[in-house]
């Protein structure tokens, strides 16, 4: 990793399970910001959408991604609320396993809108296992101060112990 | 009650809170209005298949082939 790559903060989430994980106070002294995750969620499936939005903003988010699930390819158009950057892996996949994502915000602090790319694999030893690619906008001026990763698709699930989530901000010089 | 982990980036301090019922709420209610989006646009997208084989149906009963049913996707 280029050493202008510098950990920001890193959250695993306790024996309680959490429902969203959100990092606040995010200095605006870097060019772009990086989110790995590796995330196991408690729904009774396979996986669980993660949704993530920004400074607390539930309006103007535009992203499209494709899904491969094992068996198909599938384009998605994602909702405007908050932006669905992977899937979880969730109760149904082998015990003890995590997912991997990766979420990049090029130019984070800037007055332009604001873009995304992502990607994200699920794990399961079993037939059905999902990875998705995308992009995204948040269409909005505002600097990004804060990220939540939690699971609005559905209101009531969380991550399970040990799903951990790591902010990296990217310097170009 | 749901717990939230904020890691406050400044400090690297983390704080696990219980939702307060009001965020509770709201999150139900932002999952409600999703699954409402969802399941119109997979009955928008279900109406535009089944639109879909109904004209080649009609196609074929004129006599097209399926390759010149095909050519004209």
């Amino acid at each position: 990793m280029a050493n202008t790559y510098e950990a920001i903060a890193t959250v695993t989430v306790g024996s309680g399970g959490a429902a969203t994980i959100e990092f606040t106070s995010i200095p605006a002294t870097y060019t772009d910001l990086l989110l790995l995750t590796s995330l196991r969620g408690d729904r009774s499936g396979v996986t669980q959408a993660v949704s993530l939005i920004v400074n607390g903003s539930t309006t103007t988010y535009t992203h499209k991604y494709i899904r491969g699930d094992g068996s198909s390819v599938i384009s998605f158009t994602g909702g405007s609320g908050w932006m669905n950057p992977g899937q979880a892996t969730a109760a149904s996949s082998t015990s003890n396993t995590f997912s991997n994502g990766k979420i990049y915000i090029p130019n984070y602090a800037s007055s332009n809108n604001k873009s995304f790319s992502f990607e994200d694999v699920s794990e399961n030893n079993g037939t059905e296992a999902y990875a998705t690619l995308g992009v995204g906008v948040w269409s909005n001026a505002s600097a990004i101060t804060s990220i939540e990763l939690g699971q609005r698709d559905y209101g009531s699930l969380k991550f399970v112990q040990y799903s951990t989530a790591t902010l990296y901000g990217i310097k170009n010089s | 009650m749901p717990t939230k982990l904020i890691v406050d980036c400044s400090t690297g301090v983390t704080t696990e809170l219980e939702l307060t019922a009001e965020e509770v709420a709201q999150r139900e209610a932002d999952a409600a209005a999703f699954a409402e989006i969802k399941a119109a646009e997979e009955a928008a997208a279900q109406a535009k298949a089944d639109a879909k084989a109904s004209a080649e149906a009609k196609l074929a009963a004129l006599g097209l082939t399926a390759d010149e049913i095909a050519a004209l996707n």
